[in-house]
């Protein structure tokens, strides 16, 4: 992370902007609060396996969708 | 409208898991005339089960995808079923389910949900994969909703878990279960077009 840079992503079709360059699929989950422990990613509509959450980044520009998911069926 | 009825005769589709979700979406999507099923499970009936999955008090005891097969013959014997009795890991759906254009995602766990959505993304990019996520307890109509990331469609409220304070109830399972068959519908019958790219991150 840069200080004083600024990046915008669009999270599940709202803009958020965050201080800082990019951030990995783990760091953006935990500070966006997803608390559940399964969660489907999808970056720019290409999903995110969960190995891969620590070196997968988030850049400015880019289309998150997370959604939990939850046991029950 | 007829035509597009008929197009469901030509149509395949999967069930991963026959509980709460699996029973109630195959029994709809057969009634509505979808011409294969294609069901796994692993499980047997239990009383238990019999508060919201779409099974009867003198199958207790039975295989799942057996008990399922034989309700939807009873409503239309013309459906073909293919009944899987088989604990689903990631090679077992890619085997069962690659001649399907529709997987409905009907588990219990949601560590299972998320593992049968990653290999259908990285192995089917062309299929389209439903998933149930949020159905415990009552209430709440307006909540149960269906949201599309891609060839991936997610029924449900996304944050009601079960516990033992917030059971699985017929109603809120029997609607996402509804949510999921009818989003199957539209797929076949309007022809969606699948996500062009959207398969899996790889670097």
């Amino acid at each position: 992370m840069t200080k004083g840079k600024i990046m915008k992503i669009n999270l599940n079709n709202k803009e958020v902007s965050m201080a800082g360059e990019s951030f990995s699929v783990s760091e953006l989950l935990n500070l966006m609060h997803f608390t559940f422990p399964m969660i489907v990613v999808k970056i720019n509509n290409r999903l995110v396996k969960k190995e891969d959450y620590e070196r997968v980044f988030i850049g400015d520009g880019d289309n998150v969708e997370a959604i939990h998911l939850i046991s029950g069926g | 409208m007829k035509s597009k009825l008929e197009k469901l005769k030509g149509t395949c589709i999967g069930i991963a898991g026959c509980g709460g979700l699996g029973s109630n979406c195959a029994m709809a999507l057969a009634r509505a005339g979808v011409g294969t099923l294609v069901i796994a499970d692993f499980d047997t009936v239990t009383l238990e089960n019999l508060d919201r999955q779409y099974y009867f008090r003198e199958q207790v005891g039975q295989k799942k995808v057996l008990a399922l097969q034989e309700n939807i013959k009873k409503v239309n014997p013309d459906i073909v079923v293919q009944a899987h009795d088989v604990r689903l890991g990631p090679d077992e759906v890619v085997d069962i389910f690659k001649n399907c254009q529709v997987i409905i995602e009907a588990f219990d766990r949601a560590d299972m949900k998320l593992m049968i959505i990653e290999i259908v993304t990285e192995c089917f990019p062309d299929k389209f994969i439903i998933a149930g996520s949020g159905l415990a307890g009552y209430g709440e109509n307006n909540a149960l909703r269906t949201r599309r990331l891609g060839n991936l469609f997610i029924c449900g409220d996304e944050t009601s878990e079960v516990s033992p304070e917030l059971p699985p109830l017929a109603p809120r399972v029997g609607v996402v279960a509804a949510l999921q068959a009818n989003q199957a519908l539209e797929i076949i019958m309007d022809d969606l077009e699948p996500a062009v790219g959207a398969d899996v991150w790889d670097e």
